[in-house]
């Protein structure tokens, strides 16, 4: 954005301290502006009436994120990929996670390229309360033949909603693609120096978003991106080519830090979400298949944490996909939130007076992971999250986050009785904390059993410690 | 009636009119037909429309022009030209662009320099020194050349411990023998270091003696040529003792001594190093202000020179944490380059850490719900890998790791970057149709 201290933004507002944005004053909304958590929607009367009318074009000019923001697909699903206005992420966060789409091949059998399909889209891993998912499907045009691809293209929508890019420098190609998802909003790759008239027209006749490709040169890759911007396309994705290993996969590294860094000092022309093709590791010559998926994967993360907004991929093997989707994760997630729940006692399933208890930190990604484990298992139970400041059982016990007086403290405030609550007044600590037991049982009054080191193996140890002798 | 007017004036008049064709117009007074230079708004139909009226009107001009005298525009129609506007109105040349970006100017502090290892030369007995840092730009920028790649120093351990299957299994041979196993890193694992944990010190463990420990320092040493790191139990306690004998024991041989921390006596480790010419690991958890705080003291309190400082800001694995670790690193990094002098140290990494994840060596996810996890033997060693090349790209600079198939990946992806792996070039232009 071009202004960055909520004194700047706060001119543009009505100044009135209406509060009807849910804000005390124009100035707290102001500061919510600068930090991307509220957006100009928020405040009504800039909205609605018609004196603001300009000062409301003229911030969100002034708010517009560095890099360009697109959107490929529609609905729910739909990648919104660019929206950076940082180069590290603790300076802000970084918007809008790198979008991995995953490859199919015209020329595959019908039947191999559903299942590939579904497999793409089913894929899920739980983290920290939530699934982490694959983002869309790249349509290769590898038989070079519009029937072919427009084939392909429509099984690939018929079998999933999830976004599409498709993929051939030929223009009659595209536009068979085209034809077939017109109303979905793919994403075309790619307009080079060769095709660019053709492949913009189509952009703009279809009015869908479109990859400008030039191989390790800039200069063309930028001559293209204004081309087609001075034309009226404003949904453009940069391709600067992605060399897979030696001096030319420096060259792509290189090329991709001083494309964001030019676009984030305000060069607009190249101020445009980044693809990388990781996917390229499998024309490398590595022969043995688990060390090319691992290639793909060092390049995947290389272009995850410096600025590839979109990728497209190859591998599907979970050791492959599993480290990528969990590296997009940990680059996106905002510094500013600490990831953790609140402390309190919580109830997992259905539990009673026989059920046990348990307790944790209150890290997210602790708390959730537990609790996915024993819900999944279907164990009724009591949870309680101790408040260590967001940190791991491990860490907090270490650091003195985690102590017998902390998880007394905890069950007072959540108000847990352990002598009336429950009828076994018993408890069970993690085993990375198995020290506390002894401060445990006399701040605690209580019989404390040392549970299994990764909760993972909670239903195991159930069988064998529950209920307590 | 204006004396001039251009076609695109008259497009202007007719837009949002859907006039398809001009039926019965005449045109009177002086006119001067401008085809070219057709601005925003243009309307390739409604101009087609026109182009047809205009080449009739064109050839009366020039037959009046001829006959006459009248002034006739150069912008004279040439009847193709509305054809070419309706071809291709949006797209005619490239606009040419030049791409142009500036450095950092704001990075002109140098990392420091470290050594690890002692030569012949310097009094040591290894076959050869590694040097860390000495970085001007973040790892692997265009701004400035990075002087020193990425080391990997790979973990040994004083008695047999718990690891994950897929990591035992290179070692459960030398696993009773540190020597072995040391040398079983440098020989066949392409080790530049190697760290010797010293474990069986912790009280709840082995409690092994300072003095019977420093002997399995010893018995590195003299197994292999490479610099050595030398970690305690992390029992703050009993590691300033432990690590002090190892320190005598390797006098003259530029260890690194891992670590001081906040929680112990960094003051016996620090002197240690001075005293038998070592190198201190400064280790702290995820937090830039306790890793200021601790080089300050190693620094001022205890006089440890600067080119005697490697910093360890904590290793969190990927999906537990690496968030945290990867920033705090790159913070301490961009902190450290714009002239935090507390900060302006190489940095390391328990790259093992990752190991710690469940998805490195767990059989499968717990959680039905779960995609299929596939073989977890795949599964660790990567996770070491992302683990290790995020924070080689947030900064750091030494890596502590276990599997060989990590270190062998880990130093072609780093080294790559560092500009040292050389390759037959890839023709990539034609990625779509790849049979792969």
């Amino acid at each position: 954005m071009k202004i960055n201290s909520p004194l700047q933004a706060y001119k543009y507002l009505p100044q009135t301290n209406c509060g009807e944005c849910g804000e005390p004053t124009c100035m707290a909304f102001a500061s919510k502006l600068i930090d991307r958590s509220g957006k100009t929607a928020d405040c009504p009367p800039l909205v609605k009436e018609k004196k603001f009318a300009k000062k409301l074009a003229e911030l969100e000019g002034l708010l517009a994120p560095e890099i360009r923001e697109v959107i490929i697909g529609v609905g729910e699903k739909a990648a919104k990929i660019g929206g950076d206005d940082v180069l590290y992420r603790h300076k802000l966060t970084f918007f809008n996670k790198t979008k991995m789409f995953f490859d199919v091949a015209d020329n595959m059998e019908e039947a191999a390229l559903v299942e590939r399909v579904k497999q793409i889209a089913d894929f899920r891993k739980f983290y920290v309360g939530n699934y982490l998912l694959l983002d869309g499907v790249a349509v290769r045009a590898a038989s070079g033949d519009p029937a072919k691809f427009a084939a392909a293209v429509k099984k690939v929508a018929e079998t999933t909603d999830l976004p599409l890019i498709l993929c051939s420098f030929d223009p009659a190609v595209l536009k068979a693609g085209l034809e077939v998802v017109k109303d979905k909003n793919p994403l075309l790759y790619a307009a080079n120096k060769d095709n660019w008239k053709e492949v913009g027209e189509l952009a703009l006749e279809y009015k869908v978003p479109v990859v400008v490709s030039a191989l390790n040169d800039l200069d063309a890759l930028k001559t293209l991106a204004k081309t087609l911007a001075e034309a009226g396309i404003q949904d453009i994705v940069l391709d600067p080519g992605t060399v897979p290993v030696g001096k030319g996969l420096k060259d792509t590294f290189t090329n991709f830090l001083k494309i964001r860094r030019a676009g984030i000092d305000g060069d607009v022309e190249i101020a445009y979400p980044i693809l990388a093709l990781p996917f390229t590791a499998w024309m490398a010559g590595i022969e043995d298949p688990v060390s090319a998926s691992y290639w793909e994967t060092v390049m995947a993360s290389m272009f995850t944490i410096r600025y590839g907004d979109i990728m497209i991929l190859h591998s599907m093997e979970p050791y492959a996909v599993l480290p990528e989707m969990h590296l997009v994760d940990t680059i996106y997630t905002d510094p500013r939130t600490p990831v953790a729940v609140d402390g309190a006692m919580y109830k997992v399933g259905s539990p009673t007076a026989d059920s046990p208890v348990f307790f944790t930190t209150n890290f997210a990604l602790t708390y959730y992971t537990v609790e996915s484990d024993i819900a999944s298992n279907g164990i009724d139970c009591w949870l309680l999250a101790v408040d260590t400041d967001g940190i791991g059982v491990e860490a907090a016990v270490a650091g003195g986050q985690l102590t017998a007086d902390k998880v007394k403290d905890a069950f007072d405030k959540s108000d847990f009785d352990l002598k009336k609550d429950v009828k076994h007044n018993t408890v069970i600590i993690p085993g990375l904390s198995a020290r506390l037991q002894g401060d445990l049982e006399d701040s605690l009054s209580a019989s404390i059993k040392v549970g299994p080191m990764d909760s993972g193996r909670i239903p195991g140890w159930m069988e064998k410690n529950w209920p307590p002798q | 009636m204006a004396k001039k007017m251009k076609l695109t004036d008259i497009t202007d008049m007719f837009a949002g009119m859907d006039v398809e064709a001009l039926e019965g117009v005449t045109i009177e007074g002086d006119i001067e037909l401008d085809l070219g230079g057709l601005g925003g708004g243009f309307d390739p139909m409604l101009a087609a429309a026109l182009g047809q009226e205009s080449a009739v009107l064109a050839q009366h001009f020039a037959r009046i022009a001829g006959m006459f005298g009248y002034p006739v525009g150069i912008g004279g129609p040439a009847a193709a030209a509305p054809a070419a506007a309706l071809a291709a109105p949006k797209f005619k040349d490239l606009i040419p662009a030049k791409f142009d970006v500036a450095n950092m100017a704001d990075w002109a502090t140098p990392i420091q320099e470290v050594r690890i290892g002692n030569t012949s030369a310097d009094g040591g007995s290894r076959g050869k020194a590694v040097h860390v840092g000495g970085e001007k730009a973040l790892p692997f920028y265009f701004d400035a050349e990075m002087p020193n790649r990425n080391q990997v120093t790979i973990d040994v351990f004083d008695m047999r411990i718990g690891l994950a299957k897929a990591v035992k299994q290179n070692y459960d041979e030398v696993m009773d023998s540190p020597g072995e196993w040391a040398k079983k890193n440098v020989e066949q694992f392409n080790a530049d270091m190697i760290t010797i944990h010293l474990i069986s010190t912790d009280p709840l463990i082995k409690d092994t003696p300072a003095k019977e420990a420093a002997k399995v320092v010893e018995e590195v040493l003299q197994a292999v040529d490479v610099p050595i790191a030398i970690g305690g139990s992390g029992n703050p306690q009993k590691d300033p003792e432990v690590l002090a004998k190892a320190a005598e024991v390797a006098e003259g041989e530029r260890c690194l001594l891992a670590s001081a921390s906040l929680n112990l006596d960094y003051a016996a480790i620090a002197e240690a190093a001075l005293k038998y010419d070592h190198d201190v690991l400064s280790w702290t958890q995820l937090d830039m202000n306790s890793q200021k705080e601790l080089n300050r003291k190693l620094m001022k309190q205890c006089n440890v020179p600067r080119e005697r400082i490697i910093m360890d800001p904590t290793t969190a694995a990927l999906g537990y944490g690496l968030d945290y670790a990867y920033t705090n690193m790159e913070r301490i990094r961009l902190a450290a380059l714009m002239g935090d002098d507390e900060l302006t140290f190489p940095m390391s990494s328990g790259t093992t850490n990752a190991w710690g994840a469940r998805e490195s060596w767990m059989v499968g996810s717990p959680l039905k719900e779960d995609s299929d996890w596939g073989p977890r033997e795949y599964r660790g060693p990567i996770w070491e890998i992302v683990t290790g090349l995020s924070l080689a790209l947030a900064g750091n600079d030494l890596f502590m790791m276990m599997h060989p198939t990590s270190v062998a990946f880990l130093k072609k992806a780093t080294q790559t970057l560092f500009g040292s792996i050389d390759a037959e070039p890839v023709d990539i232009s034609n990625w779509i149709a790849a049979e792969v």
